[in-house]
């Protein structure tokens, strides 16, 4: 079977193109779905097994980046999503995704404990402006983390992907952070191969000055997940920005995380 | 005739009073054009409504119409007999693409932007335009606007193509003006930088298109009228070139409402700037990104499902030129009332010029119409019908019933009258300067200045702005190096995901040269833009061109004579290359005048030269940065003591009188066979020499690829003597380029470049030590890598 992608779109989401280019190379059938057509239920979000957030701007980002799309999936969505998630499919947010992820509380999604005492998602964490005050656009380096995310399975330890963003720091009450980090929902951090200490990893490294590093998170269940850089941007070596000095393999970083994803489909579904 | 509709009273004016209605209306119509328009209406016997002035007003523009580049020019040097051109744009620009007659060059000059043959399935579209009057008052909604307009020319291009890139290129005052030295009612150049960078940087990572080339210079000269080029690269199936309007198709508005932004600005764009200029600030528009892309998204789906069979953009004049140039063949009918409104209170004519931001129009067969409807609706973007085409050859304007404007589209399109134009060029004598060999042995201090001077220096923190990875096709990034952070020659994308094939775009612009000769300016622009793309891989033979003239005003004969000399650069080199311009735009009356002390201020004559190459193989492509140590570094081509108008007179007080010339025939054989070996597999990096010549050039690819160099000047090949190490190092000589061999394949390159003036200057070093070896045995600079790169990157830092 063929794995079926809704790559979900809206007013200002721009990186739809390459994230179908990235899942059709994995192996799925993809689809991009407009939110009007799932909110005016002429497709069914139940058809798919994979649900992906791409970058963009949704709605401009006025207000704070991914919040009025977030609103839009938590009213207008709320009972389609939920199914979904306890079907126990998949939802990948990227850049702006991973800010409708955490804004609408999929991500990080805890609610056993004190954090959040009636079942209602809320948000608990946020992306923020970036300590350098503006949009960047650069490589970084990510270290993969002990985690149960299925986007994640097996992957290198070190990663090398784009990111591009004005509102990226990953920040977070002190007894959330703890909980992500006993939870392991943690999956990528960024790293600085080139560091002399195991502390906090510097800017630029560090490009946002997100809490503990953070660069990307999953739920508990490791089926949702988020992420700041840009898996979809690195697809093929050629796109790597030190390819004409350096020895690569012709697949590119980010493919690995889409592979996986069809991969968990073909056999939680196939 | 409605209450909020008014008539010119034309009919009975004198030419005082002709003058006073076009001065006033902000309508930059000339005496010729205004009594043309007279007598046109004496013969209707009725004076024109306000509707059907401006509609000419805006139709006749220099923006729209661009008429200097049209109009006879009488055209004088010393010592030689005046010489009549019939048009520059004709003899020179049209004229040039015309005898190198390229098979791939698909559509040119006639459509929103140039079009060149891609692939089996796709074409490419290329338009730059300039966005320098708005940008001067109000620096971030002019740039941004800017952007999101020449995405509409794209967009606009045969039915439509999809934006891939941009680019972009400023020209700013110096960033360290003392205020109180700020022309009267002017911005201050950091303000301005500030400004477009972020109107730039807003709108195009908004609409997802990478930013991936582009250029910053500063010059005093800019410092009242700073130019903002916006350029787009756009990707077309190449069964959708084509367009075609027919009596009976809707004319249908697509995108943003229209309100009273930006209401004159084809015309405002068309006369010089003062210090009353900023309260003018209803003639910029207001920019929404987001609205633009959701044009875009509905109408490349409509576009794929052949729902329409015409488009353009909204750009200067509104409805009113988008809607006269589509039906100017035919004739058209339109209803104002039926344009939504982002509030009440606009008079007919105000609807009609509205230069309101994302608006497109097209043409739609009536039994596609709700199909359409159906796709902006699911994209959120509302469509209306104003009116239809018709085959009246009348454009034909009504507001709530009754006839507003009523234009004969043969007056409209060809009535202006022909104009002629005197011409002058007057070579300057500007002071020489001599080497200083004799007082120095040491130009370490020299590479270091000339590093850190604000246009050579790193621009990273604006680059970095700009996401340049959307969209996941961009392949030699604006910064490459063992750090990311080197100043890459052009930029490299594949529109296509998976496939090899390559589009590089790059830029060539020298205003500094201007000051010695235009013609050397403009020549020298072309082989810049040239040299970019063959250093990263691209070959002469695929190249096309494209031409953004900035120029004062060219009423003034010393003005317009420096804009012949730079037009006549332009089919000299062209021809000579055998690149076609493609398409093309010119900005002129770029002049402050002074209210106060009286003084006119013309910019610098500025010929920007963008350049589009399409590349068969991307794992050809090269970078800048050295790659190993032990490699030899080779220049190639020839070094004459060029330096007039060069970065290394400036930095000592000077112009000179001899600059760079471009000698095609030589240049040629060195870029084809450079192309060659590049293509061939021998070169590692590759590096054009620009500004601050061999010496800057050679500092960057080290400082970039993280390794030192050992290099001597006495192998450095020239055509004269040259005695001085300064003149070597420092000399801007065109057609040349330093490139890094590896040893085993040294052989093999030098027998590709037998034909070639090559030198081999040293080789790359593991020592982070940059080592220049004197013609008299002596070091002369002498530096580490880590403090020249930081030279080089501090300065606009932040």
């Amino acid at each position: 079977m063929k794995p079926k992608v809704c790559i979900l779109r809206t007013a200002g989401t721009n990186c739809d193109a390459e994230t179908d280019v990235a899942f059709q190379l994995a192996g799925a059938e993809t689809e991009l779905v407009h939110i009007q057509q799932l909110i005016s239920s002429k497709i069914n979000l139940s058809d798919y097994h994979i649900l992906a957030i791409p970058g963009g701007f949704s709605y401009g980002d006025d207000i704070s980046a991914g919040i009025l799309l977030a609103v839009e999936m938590k009213h207008k969505l709320k009972e389609t999503l939920s199914h979904f998630v306890a079907d126990n499919k998949l939802i990948i947010g990227i850049c702006n995704g991973f800010q409708v992820l955490v804004r609408t509380g999929l991500l990080p999604g805890i609610e056993n404990g004190n954090i959040n005492q009636n079942k209602e998602i809320t948000q608990q964490t946020s992306l923020a402006m970036n300590t350098s005050a503006r949009f960047e656009c650069r490589w970084v380096e990510l270290e993969t983390q002990q985690s149960p995310c299925v986007f994640t399975s097996g992957i290198k330890p070190a990663l090398y992907l784009p990111v591009a963003h004005a509102e990226g720091r990953f920040t977070a009450p002190s007894e959330v952070l703890e909980k992500l980090e006993s939870n392991k929902q943690v999956v990528f951090r960024y790293g600085n191969s080139t560091k002399s200490s195991i502390d906090r990893t510097p800017y630029p490294h560090n490009p946002n000055g997100s809490d503990a590093d953070i660069a990307g998170i999953c739920d508990r269940t490791g089926r949702i997940f988020g992420l700041m850089p840009h898996p979809e941007r690195y697809l093929t070596k050629w796109n790597h920005p030190r390819w004409t000095r350096e020895h690569l393999s012709d697949e590119g970083d980010g493919l690995a995380i889409f592979k996986n994803a069809v991969n968990y489909v073909k056999v939680n579904f196939g | 005739m409605p209450s909020n509709v008014n008539e010119f009273q034309i009919l009975n004016a004198d030419d005082d009073e002709l003058m006073r209605i076009s001065r006033e209306g902000t309508l930059s119509l000339n005496l010729k054009e205004m009594q043309t328009i007279q007598t046109h209406f004496s013969k209707l016997q009725r004076n024109p409504t306000d509707v059907e002035l401006e509609t000419i007003a805006q139709t006749w523009s220099e923006h729209c119409v661009h008429k200097t580049f049209k109009c006879i020019i009488l055209y004088s040097e010393e010592g030689k007999e005046t010489e009549k051109i019939e048009g520059l744009f004709p003899t020179y620009i049209q004229r040039a693409t015309e005898v190198i007659d390229k098979p791939w060059c698909v559509s040119v000059f006639s459509d929103n932007a140039g079009i060149i043959e891609f692939d089996n399935t796709y074409n490419l579209v290329f338009k730059v335009e300039t966005h320098n009057h708005p940008s001067a008052i109000e620096p971030y909604g002019g740039a941004g606007t800017g952007i999101g307009g020449v995405i509409r020319d794209s967009l606009g291009t045969g039915l439509g193509a999809k934006p891939i890139l941009n680019t972009d290129i400023f020209c700013f005052g110096l960033p360290d003006m003392p205020y109180d030295e700020l022309p009267k009612g002017t911005l201050h150049p950091k303000r301005v930088f500030k400004g477009v960078v972020s109107g730039v940087r807003d709108y195009g990572n908004r609409m997802g298109i990478p930013t991936a080339n582009g250029a910053i210079l500063f010059d005093k000269g800019y410092t009242a009228n700073p130019l903002v080029f916006c350029g787009n690269v756009g990707l077309i199936p190449r069964n959708r070139c084509d367009k075609s309007v027919e009596p009976g198709d809707l004319v249908v508005a697509v995108g943003g409402r229209t309100g009273r932004d930006g209401i004159h600005g084809a015309t405002f764009s068309s006369a010089e700037l003062d210090d009353t200029s900023e309260n003018l600030g209803s003639v910029v528009q207001i920019g929404n990104p987001i609205m633009e892309k959701k044009i875009v998204d509905a109408l490349l789906q409509a576009r794929d499902r052949n729902l329409y069979r015409s488009i353009t953009d909204c750009g200067a004049g509104g409805f009113s030129s988008a809607v006269g140039e589509m039906g100017a063949e035919i004739g058209a009918e339109v209803h104002l009332e039926r344009v939504p409104l982002k509030y009440d209170g606009l008079d007919p004519w105000e609807i009609w010029l509205s230069e309101a931001q994302e608006r497109m129009v097209i043409a739609v067969p009536p039994e596609n119409i709700e199909a359409l409807k159906d796709i902006c609706e699911a994209e959120m973007v509302e469509a209306t019908v104003l009116g239809n085409f018709t085959d009246s050859h009348r454009l034909q304007v009504f507001y709530e019933g009754e006839i507003v404007g009523d234009l004969d589209m043969d007056f409209l399109h060809r009535g202006l009258p022909q104009h002629i134009k005197e011409a002058v060029w007057q070579p300057p004598q500007h002071k020489e300067m001599s080497s200083r060999d004799s007082q120095t042995e040491d130009y370490t201090d020299d590479l270091l200045r000339l590093l850190t001077s604000p246009n050579i220096a790193s621009k990273e923190s604006v680059i970095r702005q700009y996401d340049h990875e959307v969209q996941g096709g961009v392949v030699i990034k604006p910064l490459v190096g063992v750090n990311n952070d080197g100043p890459s020659d052009a930029c490299v994308t594949t529109p296509v995901i998976g496939s090899e094939k390559a589009v590089i775009v790059a830029n060539g612009i020298n205003p500094k040269y201007s000051d010695v000769d235009p013609y050397l300016s403009a020549a020298s622009a072309i082989d810049e833009a040239l040299r970019n793309i063959i250093a990263v891989g691209g070959t002469l033979e695929k190249t096309a061109l494209l031409d953004n003239f900035c120029w004062g005003n060219p009423d003034k004969p010393d003005r317009l004579g420096e804009l012949v000399r730079a037009a006549k650069a332009c089919y000299d080199i062209a021809t000579a290359y055998g690149t076609p311009f493609i398409s093309g735009k010119d900005s002129l009356y770029n002049e402050y005048h002074d209210t106060t002390t009286g003084e006119q201020r013309a910019i610098p004559s500025t010929l920007l030269i963008s350049a589009i190459c399409v590349m068969s193989d991307v794992s050809k492509a090269v970078t800048m940065d050295v790659k190993l140590p032990g490699n030899l570094i080779y220049i190639v081509g020839n070094t004459y003591t060029e330096l007039g108008g060069s970065h290394y007179y400036g930095l000592h007080g000077f112009i000179g009188n001899t600059g760079p010339v471009v000698r095609p025939k030589e240049g040629k054989l060195t870029m084809e066979a450079l192309s060659d070996a590049i293509n061939s597999g021998f070169v590692r990096s590759c590096h054009d020499c620009s500004e601050g010549g061999i010496g800057v050039a050679a500092a960057e690819m080290a400082f970039s690829g993280g390794y030192g160099m050992e290099l001597n000047v006495e192998n450095i090949p020239t055509d004269e003597t040259i005695t001085s190490d300064d003149f070597l190092l420092f000399s801007e000589s065109n057609s040349r380029f330093l490139v890094e061999i590896e040893k085993q394949n040294q052989d093999a390159f030098e027998s590709l470049m037998v034909d070639v003036p090559t030198g081999c200057l040293g080789t790359v070093t593991e020592t982070p030590e940059f080592i220049i070896t004197g013609l008299s045995g002596k070091r002369i600079i002498e530096g580490s890598i880590d403090i020249l790169k930081s030279a080089w990157q501090t300065p606009l830092h932040t």
